[in-house]
């Protein structure tokens, strides 16, 4: 029984956060990829509270909740790189601004993706403005929010990325554009081409085809 | 606060003299540092009030500052200009915000205290999962206890119902969520014993009834003096809703 399990499906980008954990620590891991319309035994077992994934199961024991797990997987596995800053001051930031992504922006996005613009096109391009300035103010100048390399907020927004880039194009407009918000488009070519996410994240032609087969099935139901 | 002692065995009174400013040194350095802690909240808030329990776990000595929600002071709105929300935590004139973010940092910066979260990683993350599972479930779901009618009403009744059985079910018969230590996820959910009355008056239905352990859990945490120093009085929390209701024009 392999000692590290990862319980998720491909298109998810909260399961791709565990994951890019996971490699930055060079953890080796078993990944259980779920069918995409439906919930195995194990997941149920594991997570009888949300049944969602991801779940990491380390030595027999779940772990639920994305950015839970991405903290286990910073203190369970001590080996550099550390996901989280060394000042407390700097891990509440982090833990602030990916709290602001997942709780603001994030919705956000699904919602552009369901159609709604006007008033959530504005929202989201404020909330890009704002991540830019936390990226300036994190990065210090290196290349990415946590310093020289990847770290807690870095996965928590880049992870998205492929999904961001899925809800551009149906806007049909960028919201990471270098013109706007230059610090940001340049850490998401350097988080998209670091050896722990490449290989990994999915392509967004495939997310793309995905979230229209949803459409479609989600039309179906309706009628 | 760690006690620096330097010893000068050759003269007592030599001794004397050095501990008594010692403890001088130490009333101004816990002045400083009130000073240097500050927490902008509002009473009622059982967000607010996590960040006070962890500080008073702590024994920390902090400045603190109510705010008018309908009148928010220029600091709140410079501390905290994403959100513009309480509670914020400014220490050394840098702001920290989310409660359980802020609890978090206090349990990190003030090391020496009791600690909040455990050592060990994984009852980190399952500290971390439950605090997360109150932040998501509790808040949102009351709300609609007081706020809807109908079926809607009902519906939210349900699900609070089921909240409180899922964490009655967590706790089982732990002294605390943690086990023998009050920790993170009791700071979490404590702060919402004070509202179980008002949740219950306007759900139609009976904490203790559909939770026992969690009502004799939240009794045992108000034994401790963080707590009840904390909490305002049930039928006080209750009233504040009620005039919310009027204010919204809610029956």
């Amino acid at each position: 029984m392999a000692e590290v399990k990862l319980l998720g499906k491909w298109p998810c980008p909260y399961v791709l956060r565990a994951r890019v954990a996971l490699q930055l620590k060079k953890v080796e891991y078993e990944y259980l990829e779920e069918e995409l319309g439906g919930k195995s035994e194990l997941l149920l077992k594991s997570n009888p509270v949300h049944k969602k994934i991801p779940v990491l199961i380390h030595r027999g024991r779940p772990l639920c909740e994305s950015l839970i797990i991405v903290q286990y997987i910073d203190e369970a596995w001590l080996a550099a790189p550390s996901l989280l800053p060394a000042s407390a001051h700097d891990r509440a930031f982090h833990r602030f601004w990916a709290a602001y992504f997942d709780d603001k922006l994030s919705p956000l996005l699904t919602r552009l993706r369901n159609g709604e613009r006007g008033r959530a096109n504005e929202e989201a391009a404020e909330g890009v403005k704002l991540l830019e300035e936390a990226f300036v103010r994190l990065s210090e100048g290196k290349g990415f929010f946590g310093g020289d390399e990847i770290g807690y907020l870095d996965i928590t927004i880049g992870c998205h990325l492929g999904w961001i880039r899925v809800t551009e194009r149906l806007m049909g407009f960028k919201l990471i554009e270098e013109a706007k918000v230059p610090g940001l488009a340049g850490w998401a070519e350097r988080f998209c081409a670091h050896e722990a996410v490449q290989g990994i994240m999915p392509e967004t032609e495939k997310l793309m085809e995905i979230f229209q087969l949803a459409q479609i099935h989600m039309k179906r139901s309706k009628r | 606060m760690p006690q620096t002692a330097s010893l000068h065995l050759t003269n007592r009174l030599h001794i004397h003299i050095v501990l008594e400013s010692e403890s001088e040194r130490e009333r101004e350095r816990g002045a400083r540092m009130a000073e240097a802690v500050v927490l902008l909240d509002v009473w009622v808030s059982p967000f607010g009030q996590r960040c006070r329990i962890a500080l008073a776990e702590k024994g920390v000595a902090y400045e603190y500052k109510e705010e008018d929600l309908a009148n928010k002071s220029p600091l709140l709105l410079q501390a905290n200009p994403v959100h513009k929300k309480i509670p914020v935590l400014i220490h050394d004139g840098k702001p920290v915000c989310e409660s359980l973010v802020i609890v978090q940092y206090i349990d990190e910066v003030w090391s020496d205290g009791a600690p909040i979260l455990p050592a060990d990683p994984y009852a980190r993350a399952q500290a971390r999962f439950w605090g997360d599972f109150v932040d998501k479930k509790i808040y949102d779901c009351g709300i609609r206890l007081w706020k809807l009618k109908g079926e809607a009403h009902q519906e939210a009744k349900k699900e609070f119902i089921e909240i409180l059985k899922v964490l009655e079910a967590e706790l089982g018969d732990r002294k605390y969520f943690g086990g023998d230590a009050f920790g993170y996820v009791d700071i979490a959910l404590v702060p919402f014993f004070a509202w179980f009355y008002t949740y219950e008056t306007c759900g139609g239905f009976s904490v203790e009834a559909e939770a026992p352990k969690l009502v004799a859990w939240g009794k045992r945490c108000m034994e401790r003096e963080s707590v009840s120093q904390t909490l305002y009085d049930p039928l006080k929390v209750y009233e504040f809703v009620c005039s919310l209701k009027k204010k919204y024009g809610i029956e």
